[in-house]
């Protein structure tokens, strides 16, 4: 069972770093959202593989809001 | 005196600019995105122009389209208030091109004073203190730890291109400094167009302290006092105060003095701010200069019973300065409240959202500049300040108390405010005490 990795604030995504098959370490910013002047990274909540990236650069997210699978 | 002036930003200072107009007698132009249709700085304007959807890249920081609107609203002069584009120099030129007045300094002085590096360069030739650094620019890593390594650690990386703590990050050790170069590279190509970076010695537990400027096309050159400005978080600032507490007399006579002649030297005009860190021998060293009204001019305000927005207006419209150094007497204390939507519990994450419920404070010398009404989205497209809060007082312990006062008083429902966090602070023992430096909020001095 893929985990989702959820947006902790709503913002609008700056960056997106990771993409499918890539594998990340606990704490590994997967994308980076920016919120009223800020940068705020969304980390992987643990060690894995990279299975879809559901956030486009530039679209808003709303906090709780899904933007990655990880396996 | 202009007829029409254009303001080129949104919120509390929007209103603020807007309000200087009105004292003045001139039309104020708002200017707003699709988001901000209902913000009270629409409603306090004369005349409003609609300039872009909600993306500042889109409406805020769209020159043509503002400029486009000072055109169509024959808008003799533009005010770029803080933040946006009002340190931005192509925007300066391109008003000075298209015949309009930028109430700010010449684009020149813009320029000058926004190429970090240079404006250390020359601080220094003019004979003030600049913190210890690199000579220049740091090509890559290697030249970082290099130069690292003659100054000492810590070190603070800064970006080339811009300051106001963007592209900022501080290395304890080579270890740290190899981890945060390329992140601060980015984020200095993202927020100034130029990856360049260079390096500070790390002043341990400074004091940030600074002196208000004005100058005028006549090359005279005024200051207005200090203002302590060390409570802040992620090198931005959250409580301001003047005087700046326990600051000795003979320091600050040679910081103000220091102020002034670095303001000259670049040939400055209109309102600006020199910035310091003051370590704890009492040293003192250039930062960088503002060159824009600054977010704190109230405090100022507040105790020298000068109107510094309607003294910007008098200026660019090619009047000398209204005020004489000896003319311009502090009396009193006073202390600004940054309200903004931050969640102070999660290391203030911004909390966009609705505000369903605001109370805003009354009483003597009590002043409040609010952007925002009951009932207004505060989206995530802008910064989050809602609200400065300035109590002034005889003293520093009467303004302390109303500001305590105030605080309570003070309520946002809707949206997380950093106001839980700035009670905490009024009521700490160390503030209280006027015993700050830059690292307090950091060090969790004011964690419930």
């Amino acid at each position: 069972m893929p985990e989702e990795v959820k947006a902790s604030i709503t913002g609008v995504v700056f960056e997106v770093l990771a993409k499918p098959g890539d594998r990340v370490g606990a704490g590994d910013p997967i994308l980076v959202l920016e919120s009223m002047k800020m940068e705020i990274p969304v980390e992987a909540p643990r060690a894995g593989i990279v299975r879809e990236v559901k956030a486009k650069e530039g679209e808003t997210v709303q906090e709780g809001d899904t933007v990655a699978l990880l396996e | 005196m202009f007829k029409t002036v254009l303001v080129a930003n949104r919120g509390e200072i929007a209103r603020r600019v807007l309000r200087a107009c009105r004292a003045l007698g001139v039309r104020g132009v708002a200017v707003y995105s699709e988001a901000d249709a209902d913000w009270p700085h629409v409603m306090d304007a004369d005349e409003a122009v609609l300039i872009g959807p909600a993306p500042a890249r889109e409406s805020y920081l769209n020159v043509e389209r503002i400029l486009e609107a000072a055109r169509a609203t024959r808008a003799e002069a533009i005010h770029p208030g803080y933040g946006f584009l009002s340190e931005n120099w192509q925007f300066a030129r391109a008003c000075e091109e298209a015949g309009l007045a930028f109430i700010g300094p010449p684009w020149t002085v813009i320029r000058q004073m926004g190429e970090k590096v240079a404006a250390r360069r020359l601080m220094a030739s003019a004979g003030v203190p600049v913190v210890p650094g690199s000579d220049g620019p740091v090509k890559d890593l290697d030249e970082a730890q290099a130069a690292a390594r003659a100054l000492g650690y810590p070190v603070m990386l800064k970006a080339s291109g811009g300051g106001g703590g963007i592209g900022m990050a501080r290395a304890a050790d080579a270890a740290q400094l190899t981890q945060s170069f390329p992140a601060a590279q980015r984020r200095a190509q993202a927020a100034f167009g130029v990856a360049d970076l260079y390096l500070e010695r790390f002043l341990e537990e400074a004091r940030h302290i600074e002196v208000q400027v004005f100058g005028d096309r006549d090359g005279a050159v005024v200051h207005l006092h200090e203002r302590e400005c060390s409570i802040q978080r992620r090198h931005q600032k959250l409580v301001e105060e003047t005087p700046a507490p326990g600051l000795a007399p003979d320091l600050k006579l040679r910081l103000t003095e220091a102020a002034v002649r670095g303001a000259r030297a670049v040939g400055y005009v209109n309102a600006g701010t020199m910035e310091f860190l003051v370590d704890r021998g009492g040293g003192f060293y250039f930062l960088e200069m503002n060159t824009r009204l600054q977010v704190e001019h109230p405090v100022t305000e507040e105790v020298t019973a000068l109107d510094l927005v309607q003294a910007q207006l008098r200026i660019a419209a090619g009047e000398s300065l209204p005020w004489r150094q000896g003319e311009i007497l502090p009396r009193g204390a006073a202390i600004e409240c940054r309200i903004y939507a931050e969640d102070p519990g999660r290391n203030f994450l911004p909390s966009p959202g609705t505000i369903t419920a605001l109370a805003l404070p009354r009483g003597e010398g009590i002043r409040v500049e609010c952007g925002v009404a009951a009932g207004l989205t505060v989206s995530v497209h802008y910064d989050p300040l809602l609200a400065k809060l300035i109590a002034f007082g005889r003293d520093r312990a009467e303004a302390l108390d109303r500001m305590g006062r105030a605080l309570a008083e003070f309520a946002v429902e809707g949206v997380r405010t950093t106001l839980p966090f700035l009670r905490a602070v009024v009521g700490s023992d160390q503030f209280t005490r006027g015993n700050v430096h830059t690292q307090l909020v950091e060090q969790g001095a004011f964690n419930a």
